[in-house]
């Protein structure tokens, strides 16, 4: 068993009148790769400036290596931050850039040249100690802003959307550079992000947040396959959201039309949340499945093809490798295992939120 | 915390040097010579030299900056257009004079205008009667014009140097012609800068007193010179705050209405 | 038709240009001009320039010019840069308070201010260089915070942030990497202030004490009592170095942006 390295025990912050965070508690482990996904203003910004020192929580205590660190300054926490938009000093090269910390810790003047050597090989970018910021590109600023943290030796290195300014192409090759970066360092990161793929891609644990609170914990399969309520099956991935009742164990209405599933222990004749991934509502003919249905659109995205079929008076998306025009009578079915019951929200903050995301 | 600290010496420094003096002129202008209250000083515009002077000071003060509009917006347009190297230069030489001690200019202006001066020589040269243009209103306009027209250059030309060509375009993609969008498009656009153009103008030639003193001579008097008689000549310090007193009330509240109709942009004042 | 109007533009701008420069011109010519009479061309002196040298009163108010500015421009920017550094610590309410206040003298007019200063000193002390040096200084503040604010709000937030995270102390953080973003505004702020009160004439005319001149006041003395040909002489060479200051800060500005560039 792991131990515990940093814990946020009932922390509430708030900016004005708004609540940003609300009695929130959260382990991180060592070595670990923990993500705090979400929209923007759910919190997790927030949540990573009061473990870097950059805010003090209102209410709660914040410990780090089993010590009580929430009144320590951030320029004395064992900790460093990537941020977003790389925060490079512009006047200093990119060595001098690397070396601030170090120097601020009077280490020797060899020793700091080898770290620099050494940070600039792990973010490749090897020669680059006299150039200046400006003249590099994002990507390769945000190795530099990477490479000035970890030359501090942190134990946990947060990083606040370091992708979020680059492009696409960048950003999926940058994933694997981080994860492997991780591999080498064998530290802990914790990630703030709003993009899901790079969650799920990157993460050991996951954790979603909404509007201050945390929605749901777990690794990315967990919270995939098995969102425990609508926002994170909306936010997490494409969905088709339903209403529903459980009839009984094993068996839930949805549409008027009662679907085998193999969900137990929600009662009977709940109302419930019913979530089916666009990818696991199997197309047949006209009258081979629960609910019968016309295409009402079709785009080809290229792994798959995405269709709106509309059937019982829903909208459903759907992902298929097979094409059906649009206006092809079908019918939908479901297999058990890939139907999802959730509670419904007690709250309003765990609707699904379409519009932040 | 700690940085909050580092306002006190301009704290200390407004109060002592700003409001403080203002508080003096306020409590001069409100007494008399035996330091009783009273409210003569300031009604004393009503009496017809003071109105006069007044009526001198804003009739000139609104023409020069007329004529500084009408001068330097289509100057900082056509120069807002410059694309081409050196067009930096160019901007410099109109910004140039800004820097350019205020009476080297009025002296440089006095020996074109003066009774033996440039124009005259040159009417002289061609047989032509000798014009006095010193000394007459006209003349004041000349040197108030000249002095402050790189005040209005500059900030009507850096308004108008970030409006984004991109909303131009769009306005001439959507079928505006080159006239509609300049009235519809660059002209509202470049409304900040026209307001402290005007400000910047409008205020130093209200009270002015040195171009009337210089090019004027003592014959046409403006409330600035007014008012600089009675602090240096008259030594009627009173009398001088409290005029000092109606020039101060009056900017304020041309420049409550200047501002009244201006967006939110305040940082398109000035520089 | 685009072409005319691009000739119409260029004659407009050449012309306002002639109206903004010819009476210049012909001061500097006249600063040459061995004649006493404007209008006639005596053949070229320099005798004017080498009686300015000699002429006490003239070099005592460039003397009093240089240091009086300078100092002033100093002062100005130390306690307009502090007080930026406070006011971006400080709420919007507070910050826009402090603001109001620092725009009042750019508001006032000149002659406002230089009355108000004056009635403080002849009631509290008596006018003379101290006098003047703080009327100076009161009207350059508001352009170094005018210059030195706007920067100070384009920094980075997590720039100052980031120092701290590698373990900076507040003030070493401050000094080592946000003093160098704003820098420029600093400097700026210091020259804004230092032309600003270098062709200054209503407010030091108001505040000085008897017998201190500067250049300003001086030009005013001899334009009301007839000019003397010396001061043409002064006016150019007046003219040159600020034309050379100008050039000489726009080539820093401008081999530091190629610097930037360049990699």
């Amino acid at each position: 068993m792991k131990n515990n390295l940093v814990e946020l025990k009932h922390i509430s912050k708030s900016f004005g009148k708004t609540m940003v965070l609300d009695d929130l508690c959260l382990e991180v482990k060592e070595n670990e790769f923990i993500t705090l996904l979400g929209p923007s203003g759910c919190g997790k910004t927030t949540t990573l400036r009061i473990i870097g020192g950059f805010e003090k929580p209102d209410q709660g205590q914040l410990f780090f290596e089993g010590k009580d660190i929430t009144d320590v300054p951030a320029n004395q926490r064992n900790l460093n931050t990537v941020f977003q938009k790389y925060a490079l000093f512009q006047h200093m090269t990119i060595g001098e850039n690397i070396a601030f910390g170090l120097k601020i810790k009077k280490k020797s003047d060899s020793y700091i040249r080898d770290k620099i050597k050494y940070a600039l090989k792990l973010v490749n970018l090897e020669g680059y100690e006299n150039r200046q910021p400006s003249s590099l590109s994002g990507g390769q600023q945000q190795r530099v802003a990477i490479a000035r943290a970890v030359v501090n030796e942190p134990k946990v290195l947060l990083l606040d959307e370091p992708l979020g300014a680059l492009d696409l192409k960048l950003r999926q090759d940058m994933q694997y550079e981080l994860m492997r970066l991780k591999e080498e360092l064998g530290i802990t990161f914790i990630y703030v992000t709003h993009d899901q793929e790079e969650a799920l891609t990157m993460s050991d644990k996951v954790v979603v947040m909404n509007q201050g609170y945390i929605q749901q914990m777990g690794t990315p399969e967990d919270i995939y396959n098995e969102p425990q309520n609508a926002f994170v099956a909306d936010f997490i991935g494409d969905s088709n959201i339903l209403d529903g009742i459980m009839v009984k164990d094993e068996l839930v209405e949805i549409l008027g039309q009662r679907f085998a599933c193999v969900d137990v222990g929600f009662g009977t004749n709940r109302p419930v949340d019913v979530v089916i991934r666009p990818e696991d509502v199997v197309l047949g003919k006209e009258g081979e499945g629960y609910l019968d249905g016309v295409v009402t659109s079709l785009i080809f995205k290229g792994v798959h093809y995405e269709m709106d079929v509309m059937a019982g008076g829903y909208e459903w998306l759907v992902h298929s490798t097979l094409c059906y025009p649009v206006g092809t009578k079908v019918s939908i079915s479901v297999i058990p295992f890939n139907i999802q019951i959730m509670n419904k929200p007690e709250s309003d903050d765990e609707r699904a939120v379409i519009s932040d995301v | 915390m700690f940085r909050k600290i580092l306002i006190s010496p301009y704290v200390v420094w407004a109060l002592g040097f700003i409001i403080l003096p203002l508080f003096m002129v306020i409590g001069y202008g409100m007494t008399d010579a035996d330091g009783n209250f009273t409210l003569e000083n300031v009604l004393a515009i009503a009496d017809s030299v003071h109105y006069k002077a007044f009526a001198n000071s804003i009739l000139l003060a609104l023409g020069t900056t007329i004529i500084c509009l009408v001068l330097a917006y289509p100057l900082a347009y056509i120069l807002s257009q410059q694309k081409r190297k050196g067009a930096g230069f160019v901007i410099m030489l109109f910004i140039l004079p800004m820097w350019i001690n205020f009476l080297l200019r009025i002296l440089a202006l006095q020996m074109i205008l003066s009774n033996t001066g440039i124009i005259n020589g040159i009417l002289g040269f061609f047989g032509l009667p000798a014009q006095h243009i010193m000394y007459t209103k006209g003349a004041i306009l000349i040197g108030m014009v000249y002095d402050y027209l790189p005040f209005m250059i500059l900030p009507v030309y850096n308004v108008m140097c970030k409006i984004d060509q991109d909303v131009i375009e769009a306005a001439q993609d959507l079928g505006a012609t080159s006239v509609i969008t300049f009235q519809k498009v660059i002209v509202p656009l470049s409304m900040p800068g026209v307001v402290s153009g005007i400000t910047m103008v409008f205020i130093p030639s209200i009270s002015e007193f040195v171009v009337a003193d210089i090019l004027g001579g003592s014959k046409i008097l403006l409330l600035g010179n007014v008012i600089e008689q009675e602090f240096n000549l008259a030594n009627n310090w009173n009398l001088g705050s409290g005029l000092s007193l109606v020039l101060m009330v009056f900017i304020i509240i041309s420049m409550a209405l200047m501002n009244r109709n201006k967006s939110e942009e305040g940082d398109a004042m000035l520089w | 038709m685009v072409k005319a109007k691009k000739v119409a533009a260029r004659c407009y701008v050449a012309m306002i240009g002639f109206l903004l420069y010819a009476p210049l011109m012909i001061l500097i010519v006249c600063s040459f001009n061995d004649s006493k009479t404007r209008t006639v061309w005596g053949g070229f002196t320099l005798h004017w320039y080498t009686d300015l040298f000699q002429n006490e009163e003239v070099l005592l108010a460039v003397r009093t010019t240089l240091v009086l500015t300078t100092s002033a421009a100093l002062i100005a920017t130390v306690i307009g840069t502090l007080a930026c550094i406070a006011m971006s610590a400080m709420g919007i309410k507070m910050r826009t308070v402090m603001q109001s206040v620092a725009n009042i003298p750019l508001l006032n007019s000149e002659m406002v201010t230089g009355i108000a200063i004056m009635l403080l000193f002849v009631h509290f002390m008596t006018l003379g260089f101290s006098s003047m040096l703080i009327a100076h200084v009161t009207i350059g503040l508001p352009y170094v915070i005018l210059n030195v604010m706007p920067k100070l709000q384009q920094v980075d937030k997590n720039l100052y942030e980031a120092a701290l995270d590698l373990g900076a102390h507040p003030v070493y953080a401050f000094v080592k990497v946000v003093l160098p973003e704003i820098s420029s505004g600093i400097i700026s702020g210091f020259f804004f202030a230092f032309t600003i009160s270098m062709d200054d004439f209503v407010v030091t005319y108001f505040t000085k004490g008897a017998g201190i001149n500067t250049i300003s006041t001086m030009l005013y003395q001899q334009l009301r009592r007839g000019i003397n040909p010396e001061m043409y002489a002064l006016s150019t060479i007046l003219l040159f170095t600020i034309l050379i200051l100008l050039a000489v800060i726009n080539r820093l500005s401008a081999t530091r942006s190629i610097e930037e560039t360049e990699y």
